[in-house]
């Protein structure tokens, strides 16, 4: 095998690597002459939004795939010429962990022993290391498909640890794990590469992950845009991120009028306040950002990587759609008037209780949010809500409408964005707006009307007559959410709207939100990204179909408040209520 | 060769058996869907024509016709329903309650003894033209035999033969003399019906591996294709060798098909086309990667030419030119010939060799593309 000991000092090496992929009968280039190095020790993040190229260039390092030029090199040895070499030397866990699911905890580590052949004096002890780390010695007897999402992954990773790799390749392990699981397996990776001195390569589409990296790769629509230390990164950034306040304007309208601001790059709700990151070279003072609200206070805070992904991501000509701030006199005040109720709300399959007992109640113009990890009840109750499931017990009251009673006439009131979008890919933008308002009912100069504001209002007067299938994943957003409005609805229910979208198309979905928000339309959200909780007005953490706690995100952070965590975020606030809730083991 | 078997193997064999263990759809491929299938078709595709309801009209009742209607009951092919007219007779063949009509006239007894023969009236229900065209066959025979009987007993000459004791044409079957369609229907079933399990058994299990992600992350272990192919080949050639063995016994002692020739030379012939089959099934799983679409092809692409082509139902003798040339590529055929002659004739070797070396080239075809397919990558 030949050495070069240029590449040999790096963990991996890619080198100019171009990989493209036939989708019906077009080229579309999924990595395009990416460079990058990954240095031996420590755990160095792949960052980015769904469709940059991270699962590809993992597939492509793992010798999974084969790149059409250049050339990958792990640990010395070229991967296109001895694959099998490669693989002998590293662990891989795909997304979905790679588990035989009608297989025991047991049998699935013997599978993997095996496959690596692993001399079975030494499982016993690697087995009693792997079962510890990872807390399943009291499961070896149970099949794979019978533990929970967070057990599934610690399991797919002991798989991939029975024989020490030199290097861990983790694609995307924590998507779809809550926020606990997500805190337990970083632990682990973190015990892995100081004791056992592995090198990792952990792809990931949070950015707050990537804080915890030795280095990062990151990378946007099949190229890298950025590599280094993350901290660094975040450093740069330093002087540039303020908490703004104004006495008398709403949250949402201080957000709008500071995104239109020129010397903002990014503004976001948090909390109570609205975090800003300044232009490089702004001048950072509120006569500069805001010489229509003088009143209103600039705090200085800390940058955070995210910040930093952002100004990448603006620098790489990834436009933002310019909004005009919503009118400054909001149509409607948000009056007391509740616009959905719901009370002892019950849904049991069989003996199992997916959703029980729950109660809350969301004002018109309201932003409500629900969250919770996989399997806590969230999809259940949605369903419920727009009278797709009819629930066991309880009331429900949408847009005043009995939901048992007349659950049609309370969906004429509902717009409803469904998770992955549910376009038809096959019509084209212009087809599918078209369809969905007939659907509704629109039709003659109503429906002509829609139809132009839609196009107008998400821009996509360009992209009417493009396949919907092959818009970008934004794009889609757009046309899902423009959809969704296309009948005005009084109520909006968003299930997990913003999942896999890269980090300026989420702002730029929120802002239209927040607009509709002050026009007074009541949203109801379900989400993951802990963050994105901050932009509700109220939400509501569910585990296991029950409630666990309800109020402003300023509240439900304060409940995990200590001397320890004095500033604790939405995701420690999280993890504190679900391991008092349902991890008593794990908190004791 | 090695004989050695790496541990990977042993561990990849090892998980497959208890894969099948805990999930029953193998097993249920291997076993159920044979037994099930040879119920069905051994029962319900029968190309006899057993207790055909006739209709008889008897204008005139005499000793003469109530001999012939009485030889009629006897026959086990016929179940003659006694109607008092024609007109009835027509009504009950237009409810489809009797499927012909035997209509004797007031002058067949007079005929009958001034002659020796009278003209008996058939109606035949149209509406499926293959019955109806062996219920006419076996009603002429009853017919004549009935007239050679009579003929014999009375002292008069048969009509049409004008010396008593002339040459007679008589049929002999040779292999099934019962002219039982099943006997030859079951083995041929048994080709086809292996040929599905055989290929949606490996096609299956690997989809589902596909569906599952776990074939990704085996991959990305230092197992090479070859264990990988030769893990998924044995398990299931046992299992459906097990399918097969049940398919035999239930033709044998169910069915009561003879089996004549030797047991090896059916476990032999199995064996070949088993390979062939798993080799099918492992081509297609390396173009399908869901279960649905791999269960699509394989009855497509297996099942059907097996059944039409094999020549186990259709005569491949009387399919024009081009398909014929086409059964050549189906695998069944040959082993459609090689059963056959093992239940019915016996081991015929001028039969069996040139078809098993048949078989030696279709199991080497389907295996060798199927190897050469399959990559150790995802694109």
């Amino acid at each position: 095998m030949a050495r070069n000991p240029e590449t040999d000092a790096a963990a991996i090496a890619i080198e100019a690597v171009v990989k493209r992929f036939r989708e019906r009968g077009r080229e579309v280039p999924a990595l395009k002459a990416l460079t990058a190095t990954v240095q031996r020790g420590g755990v160095t993040g792949l960052i980015g939004p769904d469709g940059a190229g991270k699962t590809t260039l993992m597939r492509l390092i793992a010798g999974l795939l084969r790149p059409d030029s250049g050339r990958i090199t792990v640990l010395g040895i070229d991967v296109r010429s001895d694959p099998l070499a490669v693989q002998g030397a590293i662990g891989y866990m795909p997304q979905r962990f790679g588990l035989y699911e009608d297989l025991t905890v047991r049998e699935n580590l013997d599978l993997y022993a095996d496959l690596h052949d692993v001399d079975p004096a030494e499982r016993q002890a690697r087995y009693a290391e792997l079962l510890h780390m990872t807390g399943l010695a009291p499961f070896t007897a149970r099949l794979a498909g019978k533990l929970s999402g967070g057990m599934k992954q610690k399991l797919g990773l002991a798989c991939t640890l029975v024989r020490a790799p030199a290097l861990l390749l983790l694609d995307e392990p924590t998507v779809g794990v809550d926020p606990v699981s997500r805190r337990e397996l970083w632990q682990i990776i973190d015990t892995l590469t100081r004791t056992e001195g592995m090198t990792v390569l952990l792809s990931t589409a949070y950015l707050d992950e990537a804080e915890r990296c030795r280095s990062v790769l990151l990378m946007h629509e099949g190229t890298l845009i950025g590599e280094g230390d993350p901290k660094q990164r975040t450093e740069t950034m330093g002087g540039r991120s303020f908490h703004v306040d104004a006495e008398g304007t709403g949250r949402r309208r201080l957000q709008a009028l500071l995104a239109g601001a020129p010397g903002v790059l990014d503004a976001v709700i948090q909390g109570s306040h609205v975090r800003i990151v300044t232009r490089p070279g702004a001048t950072a003072t509120v006569e500069a950002l805001l010489p229509t609200l003088p009143g209103a206070q600039l705090v200085a805070v800390p940058p955070r990587f995210e910040d930093s992904f952002i100004d990448l991501l603006s620098e790489h000509g990834t436009a933002q759609a310019k909004m005009a701030p919503p009118p400054v006199d909001p149509v409607a005040a948000k009056d007391e008037q509740d616009e959905i109720v719901v009370e002892g709300l019950t849904r049991r399959f069989g003996d199992f209780y997916a959703v029980k007992d729950v109660s809350f109640r969301v004002r018109r113009g309201e932003i409500f949010g629900l969250l919770g990890a996989n399997g806590a009840g969230k999809s259940t109750t949605f369903r419920m809500l727009c009278g797709l499931l009819p629930p066991s017990a309880g009331t429900l009251r949408v847009a005043g409408v009995d939901l048992r009673a007349a659950a049609a006439a309370a969906r004429a009131r509902i717009g409803y964005m469904a998770q992955r979008f549910s376009l038809y890919g096959d019509l084209s933008v212009m087809q599918n707006l078209r369809f969905i308002s007939a659907a509704y009912g629109l039709g003659g100069q109503r429906q002509r009307d829609r139809i132009s504001w839609a196009l107008a209002e998400f821009e996509l007067a360009a992209l009417a007559d493009a396949t919907s299938r092959d818009l970008p994943l934004g794009y889609k957003q757009r046309l899902a959410l423009a959809a969704a409005l296309m009948h005005e609805p009084d109520i909006l229910f968003l299930d997990e709207p913003t999942s896999g979208v890269d980090p300026l198309a989420r702002r730029e979905f929120w802002r239209r939100i927040n607009g509709l928000a002050e026009a007074g339309v009541t949203v109801l959200v379900t989400t993951h990204f802990m963050e994105e909780a901050e932009y509700c007005d109220r939400l509501l953490i569910m585990a296991q179909g029950q409630v666990l706690a309800e109020g402003t995100s300023e509240s439900v952070k304060a409940r995990a408040r200590s001397a320890a965590l004095p500033e604790p975020t939405m995701e420690d606030a999280f993890i504190a209520l679900v391991q008092a809730a349902i991890h008593p083991e794990i908190a004791a | 060769m090695s004989i050695r078997i790496s541990r990977r193997l042993r561990g990849l064999v090892r998980k497959e058996f208890v894969q099948i263990r805990r999930d029953p759809s193998s097993l249920a491929i291997a076993f159920l869907l044979p037994a099930l299938l040879l119920l069905l078709f051994g029962y319900g595709v029968s190309l006899d024509a057993y207790h055909v309801r006739v209709g008889v009209v008897v204008t005139q009742p005499t000793a003469e016709t109530a001999s012939f209607t009485s030889h009629l009951q006897h026959s086990p092919y016929f179940a003659p329903v006694a109607l008092p007219d024609i007109q009835a007779a027509e009504r009950a063949i237009g409810r489809r309650e009797i499927s012909a009509i035997l209509w004797l006239r007031e002058d067949f007894t007079r005929k009958l003894l001034a002659s020796g023969g009278a003209p008996i009236g058939v109606m035949l229900d149209g509406v499926d033209a293959n019955t109806a065209r062996i219920v006419e066959g076996y009603l002429q025979q009853t017919w004549q035999t009935w007239l050679a009987a009579r003929a014999a007993e009375v002292g008069q000459p048969v009509p049409g033969a004008t010396i008593s004791g002339a040459l007679a044409v008589t049929g002999r079957v040779w292999f099934n003399p019962a002219v039982q369609s099943r006997d030859y229907l079951v083995p041929g079933l048994i080709a086809v019906i292996m040929t599905l399990t055989g290929a949606l058994l490996t096609a299956l299990v690997i989809a589902r591996e596909w569906e599952r992600g776990t074939l990704e992350a085996l991959m990305v272990t230092p197992v090479s294709l070859r264990e990988i192919i030769v893990s998924k080949l044995a398990p299931y050639f046992v299992l459906g060798m097990g399918g097969m063995a049940v398919s035999v016994a239930m033709a044998v002692w169910l069915f009561h098909v003879p089996l004549r020739g030797s047991f090896a030379v059916l476990v032999l012939a199995a064996s070949l086309f088993m390979g062939a089959a798993l080799g099918m099934g492992l081509l297609i799983s390396s173009v399908a990667r869901n279960q649905f679409v791999a269960g699509q092809i394989a009855i497509i692409v297996t099942f059907l030419p097996a059944f039409i082509l094999s020549g186990f139902i259709f005569d491949i003798g009387s399919m024009p030119e081009p398909i014929r040339l086409f059964t050549y590529l189906v695998a069944a055929r040959y082993f459609v010939a090689i059963l056959q002659s093992v239940f019915l004739a016996g081991d015929v070797w001028s039969v069996i060799l040139p078809n098993a070396a048949a078989l030696v080239a279709m199991a080497a075809i389907f295996l060798g593309l199927a190897r050469l397919v399959t990559r150790k990558r995802l694109d």
